[in-house]
Order: structure tokens, then C-alpha cells, then sequence
């Protein structure tokens, strides 16, 4: 009778506990979202009330100011082609190294996982010079730069998975009459899948936020990202809260849809992303 | 063999291309421009030695904000593994609830560092004032007009972040317990503090370890918080390394000292993973 009242106890101390922290977590949501409906002046009167009257004018005003259409756009388009061009690329190197056992094979392997401690301010001056010379500061050039940045990563995962499909795989289909890129195309990329779910999840959450790369290499103002442009956005709002709040929500939008519809996967590929 | 040689670079050549150009010169040339007079434009520069070095190591801006971000990444160290481990023991629970809870709280992580400081900029200025100010509690009113309510607002803003995505990590461990060992502990009548201390912990070290380092390397490097939070002011108090390079590169125009000072923070970068992968070598000896 003792032990199960002291049970009782605990439980209710941790859903307590757990409710106080939910409702923590979920306050800065409550906030953005209540006063991005409110006028300048009832926001400044209070923050944490519902609002009076709604209105939707900030959010209209918000998504003009915002170009929010074509930022998207672009944010969708940059992210969507590197993580497809970085899955490709990555897991093709990934299995020749894995199969191939030389030398030249393992140094190349070990360049890609020793440059994972680079932090990008390392390079990041020289890189904007070089890819300036190399006519690359635009979005073609920006793609091209995430294959190179996010390759590391994508092979170490690859090649890590790759270890557990049979080499007998590969020999059977060569006798059957294949080629390399028919027995890498047919045979092994598709039973990549899971490991290749992982890899664009990591890298598409990595792509889609990302702020100081596109900062220093889109210099055309048509084709800015979300993050980009936001960062204009509040430079010129900086008083208007309301208007800003309303163009964080759109900012946010894409990533909750995303969440919602990915979440178990976005889980496991954190956990995996993070361990290995 | 020849053949075999082709199919090899083939399939290596596109992502050996972009590291190459993108990651590999960048840095031999990076590390070569910091000793010499570049000012980022010209190509025929002059070795100079460690002039550019002895210039960073003397500016008043690196020192503070070297000091200031491992201010930042102490503090933001305990407090996000103390709220990940805490999250995840509290989702761990049988409780129909976990699954709910463990989406809320690892939400925050994939919203972009640069919109969520804004998000926290408006509370901390706005709300906390207005709260402040309606329950006449001082210390509520002007965060972030000063080093320290700037220092404490970036370590809420990551912790909100990052505990979730801590959590995650801690969770995969917690559950690989095997549960014979909690139950056996329960029959010898350990209490819920000792089963913490004597079980739980022992055989969550490894993902103590990739946690720890993940914040360590995470919080040094930080720069989007930092900039949309903050921006470094006021008067530099809150300014981080990452953006002393930044400012030192493109408000100062001086190419050379940045690029010395990216190369200590490399090191300082590269030396916190290196101890990482000697830790976790370590542990799996003993496992």
C-alpha cells in the first residue's frame, strides 16, 4: 500500500513536470503566433494576450516583403538539387571505395573523414576568391559548393552501410553481363534506400537553414533564399514586430510540413547521423 | 586492369572534384595566405611570417570574444546536457503521452539558427519587458543590452534548440538498457536515485561522450544565433569568434589577420575533435 501511493506520487510529480516543460517548449510558438495577428498598437500594448481583432493584413504584407513565392522557390530548388546531386555522387564514391582495397583508396577515404573537423571559417575566405575567379558565385555555383561540403558526411554514412552488403552481389550481376554503372544502378543503389533516406534528411535540414554560405556567394537579389531574404526582411522591420513575427511564421511553415510528414525518419536519421 | 582503373576515377571524379576546389585549396591556400600581406584580392602576395598572427593575438575583439565564446560554451555545455538527459529520462517513462512530448521538444532543433534567434530576439526584448514590467520584476526589462542577459539569452535560444535533438541521442542509449538489469536492481530495492546513479549513467557514457562533443564543437563554431540574436553588440560584448573573423574579414577589410585568426580557430576546432575520437576510441576498448 506504501510502495504504490509513493508511485502514485512520483507519476503525478512527472506529468507535472512534463506538462510544465511541454508547455515551455511550445511557448515561443504561442507568442510568434498570437501577435503576428495583432495591430502595431494592440501589439505594443500587450504580448501575451489573444488578440482583439485578427487581422491577416501582416501576413499579407509579410509574404510581399518577403517575395515569399520566389524565395521558397529558390530555397526548394537549391536544397531539392544538392541533396539529389549529393545522394548520386556520394554513393557511388562510397562503394568504389568500400570495394576497392589499394592504397590510393583508403587515403582518399580518410581525406574525406579527417576534412569533417573543418570548420567552415577555415576556408571560407579563400573559397569565396577561388569560386569568384571561377565565375561560381550564383546558384549553379552554390549547388556545386554543397557537393563539396556535404560529401564528407554522405560517404562516411554510404560507406559505413555499404559494409554490410555482400561483395558476391557485385560479382554475380558483372557475370550476368553488367557494367559497373549498371551493377552500382540496378543492384546496389536500391538497397541503399534507408541509409539514402538518412542522407538526405541530414543534409536537406543542414541545406534548408543554412544562412552564411548563400549570405556570401547569391549576390543576385532575385534569386536570395529564405533565410537570405529574411534577414533583409527584419533589417527593414526592425519596429514593426508584427509584420516581422508574420513573416517568421511563413519561414517556418515549410519546416513544420516537413516535419510532420517525416518525422519518424527525421528521428532515426538525427540518432544515426549522430552516433556514427 | 586498365578498365578497372577508369571506373574507379569515374566514379570518385564529381564529389573528389567539388572537395578538391571546394574544401582541399581553400584550405592549403588559406593557410598559406595568413602568413603573407593578402588583402583577398590580389594574387602576387608577399610572405610576411607570423605578423598576421601576432596582429590577431593583439586585438583586443579576438581575445574578448575567445573569452566570451568559451564563456558561451561552458555554460551552454551543462545546461543543454542537463535538460537532454533530463528530457529523455522523463520521455523514457511509460506514459502515453512520449511520443507527444518527444515531438514537441525536438521541434525547435530544425528551424534555422538565423530565424530562431529572431523568434527569441522579439521574446527576450518585448515579452520579457512587458512581463517585467506588469509584475514589476527588474531583471526581466532590457535583456540583451549587456554582456550577460546577451550571454544568457543565446544559452536559452540553443538550449530550446538543442535539448531535443540531445534527447534523441540520449534516448537511443536509454533504451538499449537491457530492462532485467533495472528490474534485478528494483527487487534489491534501489531507489529511483540509485538506479539513475549506479545503472543508468554507467551505461549511457558513450552517448555522455558524443553529446558532450557534439555541444563542445557546436557551441564554439556558433554563428547564426549569434547574429540574428544579438549581432555582437552591444559594443562587442556578445560577439563570438565566428563573427570576429566574419568582421574582421568584411567590415575591416583585413584579409590576412581574418584568415590567421580562422586558422587558430581551426586548430582550437580540430583539437576538440581529435580529444573526441581518442575519448571514443577509449570507450569502446572498455566496452
Amino acid at each position: 500500500m506504501h510502495k504504490r501511493n509513493k508511485n502514485i506520487i512520483s507519476l503525478s510529480v512527472i506529468t507535472l513536470l512534463s506538462t510544465i516543460l511541454g508547455l515551455l517548449f511550445l511557448s515561443p510558438f504561442y507568442i510568434i503566433i498570437v501577435n503576428a495577428f495583432k495591430t502595431k498598437q494592440e501589439l505594443f500594448e500587450n504580448t501575451l494576450s489573444f488578440p482583439i481583432t485578427y487581422t491577416l493584413d501582416n501576413f499579407k504584407e509579410a509574404f510581399n516583403d518577403l517575395d515569399f513565392g520566389n524565395s521558397l522557390f529558390h530555397s526548394l530548388f537549391i536544397t531539392v538539387t544538392s541533396v539529389v546531386i549529393l545522394i548520386i555522387f556520394s554513393s557511388m564514391a562510397a562503394w568504389m571505395l568500400e570495394r576497392t582495397k589499394s592504397k590510393i583508396s583508403n587515403i582518399i577515404l580518410m581525406m574525406f573523414l579527417a576534412s569533417m573537423i573543418i570548420p567552415f571559417q577555415a576556408v571560407m575566405l579563400p573559397l569565396i576568391r577561388l569560386m569568384g575567379q571561377l565565375n561560381l558565385l550564383n546558384v549553379g555555383g552554390i549547388i556545386f559548393m554543397y557537393l563539396g561540403f556535404g560529401a564528407s558526411m554522405s560517404i562516411f554514412l554510404y560507406h559505413g552501410f555499404l559494409k554490410s552488403i555482400p561483395k558476391e552481389l557485385d560479382e554475380a550481376a558483372m557475370i550476368d553481363g553488367c557494367n559497373k554503372f549498371q551493377t552500382f544502378w540496378y543492384i546496389i543503389f536500391p538497397l541503399l534506400k534507408p541509409i539514402s533516406i538518412t542522407v538526405a534528411i541530414l543534409n536537406t535540414v543542414w541545406i534548408w537553414n543554412d544562412y552564411l554560405l548563400p549570405s556570401l556567394v547569391i549576390n543576385n537579389p532575385t534569386t536570395l533564399t529564405i533565410p537570405l531574404k529574411t534577414f533583409f526582411f527584419f533589417g527593414e522591420y526592425t519596429k514593426q514586430w508584427n509584420l516581422a513575427l508574420a513573416g517568421l511564421i511563413l519561414d517556418i511553415i515549410p519546416v513544420i510540413i516537413f516535419y510532420s510528414f517525416a518525422q519518424k525518419h527525421i528521428i532515426k536519421s538525427v540518432t544515426d547521423g549522430s552516433i556514427k | 586492369m586498365k578498365k578497372k582503373h577508369i571506373s574507379f576515377w569515374c566514379f570518385l571524379a564529381p564529389v573528389l572534384i567539388a572537395y578538391i576546389l571546394v574544401q582541399l585549396v581553400p584550405l592549403i591556400t588559406g593557410i598559406y595566405y595568413s602568413f603573407t600581406n593578402w588583402n583577398g584580392i590580389k594574387s602576387n602576395v608577399t610572405w610576411i611570417g607570423i605578423k598576421n598572427y601576432v596582429t590577431a593575438l593583439k586585438d583586443p575583439t579576438f581575445t574578448s570574444s575567445f573569452i566570451f565564446t568559451l564563456k558561451f560554451t561552458i555554460l551552454s555545455l551543462i545546461v543543454l546536457n542537463c535538460f537532454g538527459f533530463g528530457l529523455a529520462l522523463l520521455v523514457t517513462r511509460k506514459s502515453k503521452f512520449n511520443n507527444f512530448l518527444r515531438t514537441i521538444f525536438f521541434m525547435p532543433n530544425l528551424i534555422g539558427g538565423l530565424i530562431l534567434g529572431f523568434i527569441w530576439q522579439f521574446i527576450f526584448i518585448q515579452v520579457f519587458s512587458s512581463i517585467g514590467s506588469a509584475i514589476h520584476q527588474h531583471w526581466l526589462l532590457g535583456w540583451l543590452s549587456d554582456g550577460n542577459t546577451g550571454l544568457a539569452g543565446l544559452v536559452i535560444i540553443m538550449a530550446w534548440q538543442m535539448s531535443g535533438y540531445l534527447m534523441v541521442i540520449y534516448i537511443a542509449s536509454l533504451e538499449n538498457i537491457p530492462s532485467e538489469l533495472t528490474e534485478a536492481a528494483e527487487i534489491d530495492g534501489a531507489s529511483a536515485l540509485q538506479k539513475i546513479k549506479n545503472i543508468t549513467i554507467p551505461l549511457v557514457r558513450p552517448a555522455f561522450t558524443v553529446s558532450i562533443f557534439l555541444t563542445l564543437s557546436n557551441s564554439f563554431k556558433l554563428y547564426d544565433q549569434n547574429l540574428s540574436l544579438t549581432a555582437g553588440g552591444p559594443a562587442n560584448s556578445t560577439e563570438m569568434l565566428a563573427m570576429n573573423i566574419y568582421n574582421t574579414a568584411f567590415q575591416f577589410n583585413l584579409m590576412g589577420v581574418a584568415q590567421a585568426k580562422a586558422v587558430i580557430f581551426f586548430l582550437v576546432v580540430g583539437a576538440i575533435s581529435l580529444t573526441q575520437v581518442y575519448f571514443s576510441k577509449k570507450g569502446e576498448v572498455e566496452v
